[in-house]
């Protein structure tokens, strides 16, 4: 099974629900990273999205382009991201979503991409600029490996939309709070609960919802109603912080604690 | 040749819409509001008005006699888009999208540009209207083209330098898609050229026709026949789509013109076509620069209106069928196709221009004086003096 799916099932027997954090493959540097992945598991992760570092990354905020550009700089790509997924999972079974843009993948070259993937341990993928209308050029060669493709669905998201996503989802669908850019506005819970409550109706897929969770207290209003939550700025505005010094692992894993803990005191909607 | 791009946007395998599900929606209700207004008598009659009377359309087609004379071969004529109010094609475009936003109830617009005519154009439409306008330059272009900064501000248009990656056109969309994608439900993007997801490159295509529609007509009034070549410069490439598409169906020879900077070997160009891989960027699948990994590559032209790493996935198509040859100038010899149209036409084109008419002193000489060559003028220069002088090595404060 699916490492995904199974983390959402054995989540759902203990009554709780999930931390998503989000980590620049190759911000500082990609043994850094590496060692973030891991202790991101230690500390309250239960699925983690690897962020593959593009030139032109033009749905993400200031906090993820400063953070894609060092990665960049330090020679960070998709085959290096890749390769560290594959010494991760030596060790580590934590669910795994690579986040991205298309073009590196288009590169790569599709089906050499998702074999790569699949043997690597990546367990769903997620790419920003591939909308329903264009997805079927890469879904089809990852689901045969048993990969997820994550699909995206907004506060601008009509019905119709809502229904053409539903007929593809997998894994778990990625609710964007805000019509903006990551990290940009916080998050409204009380606006997106209906939202998110209407989809529940027409899935049983885990929703998870993300762009814009900054805190634990947002983390634990957002999972009163969703399955999970999804924090990157944040925590790339905490390594910022301390990037390039001994306290970045230190004080990244100490605020996904915090963001897990606010998780676990959410009453369960 | 089968009429493009298909219902979902596809010029052959280019093109199509790689953006993000937030802006979807927006793109089909644009592609809606789209196919209403391209059969609304109402809207055509509008938009031809206001060409007429706003623009100064029809622009003329002159034949350039010296410059014939000079180069020794085909008869050359110009299609004089430089005469257009603004001084280049682009307000074609930006009028005809800023009529559609008007009709979609946008009051807000955005745009990009690189060496600001587009901007120009934009923040003409949008005073015309007494619309709200934010233009998106790139820092490097801002300082490149302060005369048309000046000119934005001016009619009341805010411009945001863009400090990010290589501070150009690139990163300039990136910074408008991420305005586009905070403020989608009020924001009209109006895109300069034939660029960005579906249904835009179709769209601007079609705003820009009206060139070719002109040169055709006007070409078999003064001569009696259709010309043996177009040539038009290349960059996102709005022109010269604007002047082939007419003449899609005839006999006759498309080249695009691409900057080639400082020579396709150095690696510093925006010659997309010629030295790109098929990749996908900015909403389209097309030619990108960029490195085996799949990273955009910065794009170098001495003309800020040519400097990017893509171009309009119609070109891509043409390219791939053979319909159209692209073929790259270097910064020298656009430089020396300014000079040589300013010295035997006294007509200071664009540096974008100035590629094509370089190309086009390279082929006239191996024609016959029987052929003739229609060359899209598509903008004209008093915005690159500063560029030019400082190229020249000229100081203009003396």
């Amino acid at each position: 099974m699916n490492r995904i799916d199974a983390r959402f099932r054995e989540l759902a027997r203990r009554g709780e629900k999930a931390l998503i954090p989000f980590l620049t493959a190759g911000d500082p540097d990609l043994a850094t990273t590496r060692e973030l992945v891991l202790a991101a598991e230690d500390s309250g992760a239960d699925i983690l999205e690897i962020g593959v570092p593009f030139s032109d990354p033009t749905s993400d905020g200031p906090a993820i382009q400063r953070s894609a550009e060092i990665a960049l700089e330090a020679g960070s790509s998709l085959p290096r991201a890749l390769e560290m997924i594959a010494d991760v999972r030596t060790t580590s079974q934590l669910p795994l979503v690579l986040y991205g843009y298309y073009n590196p993948i288009f590169r790569y070259g599709v089906e050499r991409f998702a074999a790569d993937a699949a043997s690597a341990g990546v367990d769903a993928v997620l790419v920003v600029d591939l909308p329903p209308e264009e997805v079927d050029e890469l879904l089809p060669s990852l689901r045969a490996k048993g990969i997820h493709f994550i699909f995206l669905l907004a506060p601008t998201s009509d019905e119709a939309r809502v229904r053409k996503v539903l007929r593809r989802a997998s894994g778990f669908l990625y609710y964007v709070s805000v019509t903006g850019v990551t990290g940009a506005a916080p998050v409204q819970p009380a606006s997106i609960r209906a939202v998110v409550e209407s989809l529940r109706g027409q899935t049983d897929l885990p929703i998870g919802v993300g762009f814009g969770i900054s805190s634990p207290r947002q983390a634990a209003e957002v999972v009163e109603f969703a399955d999970a939550a999804v924090v990157g700025s944040a925590i790339m505005r905490v390594s910022d912080e301390h990037r390039g010094t001994q306290r970045v692992v230190p004080e990244v894993a100490s605020f996904l604690r915090r963001l897990k803990d606010g998780i676990r005191s959410a009453p369960q909607g | 040749m089968p009429s493009m791009p298909d219902r979902r946007g596809h010029f052959g395998v280019f093109g199509g819409r790689y953006i993000a599900e937030l802006l979807m929606p927006a793109v089909l209700e644009l592609e809606d509001a789209y196919k209403k207004v391209r059969r609304d008598r109402s809207f055509q009659a509008e938009l031809r008005d206001h060409l007429k009377q706003y623009v100064g359309r029809e622009t003329p087609l002159y034949f350039a006699r010296r410059l014939s004379e000079k180069l020794k071969g085909a008869r050359v004529y110009l299609k004089r888009e430089d005469l257009c109010h603004t001084g280049s094609h682009k307000i074609n475009n930006a009028l005809g999208q800023v009529l559609l936003a008007q009709r979609m109830g946008k009051e807000r617009i955005i745009a990009e540009t690189g060496a600001g005519q587009h901007g120009v154009a934009t923040a003409t439409v949008t005073a015309l209207f007494g619309l709200e306008c934010q233009v998106y330059m790139g820092s490097e272009d801002v300082q490149r083209q302060a005369l048309n900064v000046f000119r934005m501000k001016l009619m009341g248009a805010g411009v945001q330098p863009v400090e990010s990656g290589s501070k150009t056109l690139k990163d300039a969309i990136n910074e408008a898609l991420r305005d586009w994608v905070t403020n989608v439900r009020n924001t009209y993007y109006l895109v300069g050229s034939t660029m960005s997801a579906h249904p835009y490159p179709m769209m601007v295509r079609d705003f820009q026709s009206v060139i070719g529609r002109e040169a055709r007509r006007q070409i078999l009034r003064i001569e009696g026949r259709l010309p043996d070549c177009l040539v038009a410069c290349v960059g996102g490439g709005s022109n010269a789509m604007g002047l082939f598409y007419p003449f899609i169906q005839d006999p006759v020879r498309l080249i695009g013109v691409e900057a080639g900077g400082s020579g396709l070997e150095t690696g510093q160009h925006s010659a997309s076509i010629s030295a790109g891989h098929v990749g996908v960027l900015h909403g389209k699948k097309t030619f990108v620069l960029q490195d085996e990994l799949g990273q955009v590559r910065p794009a170098h032209s001495i003309s800020a209106g040519l400097d990017y790493p893509g171009v309009g996935p119609e070109h891509a198509y043409l390219h791939s069928t053979g319909r159209a040859e692209y073929v790259a100038v270097t910064d020298d010899e656009a430089v020396a196709g300014l000079q040589l149209l300013s010295e035997t036409e006294g007509i200071i084109p664009a540096l974008e221009t100035a590629h094509a008419i370089a190309h086009v002193a390279r082929i006239a000489p191996e024609m016959s004086p029987e052929q003739i060559i229609v060359v899209n003028l598509s903008g004209r220069g008093d915005k690159d003096m500063g560029t030019l002088a400082a190229h020249l090595g000229v100081s203009l404060s003396s």
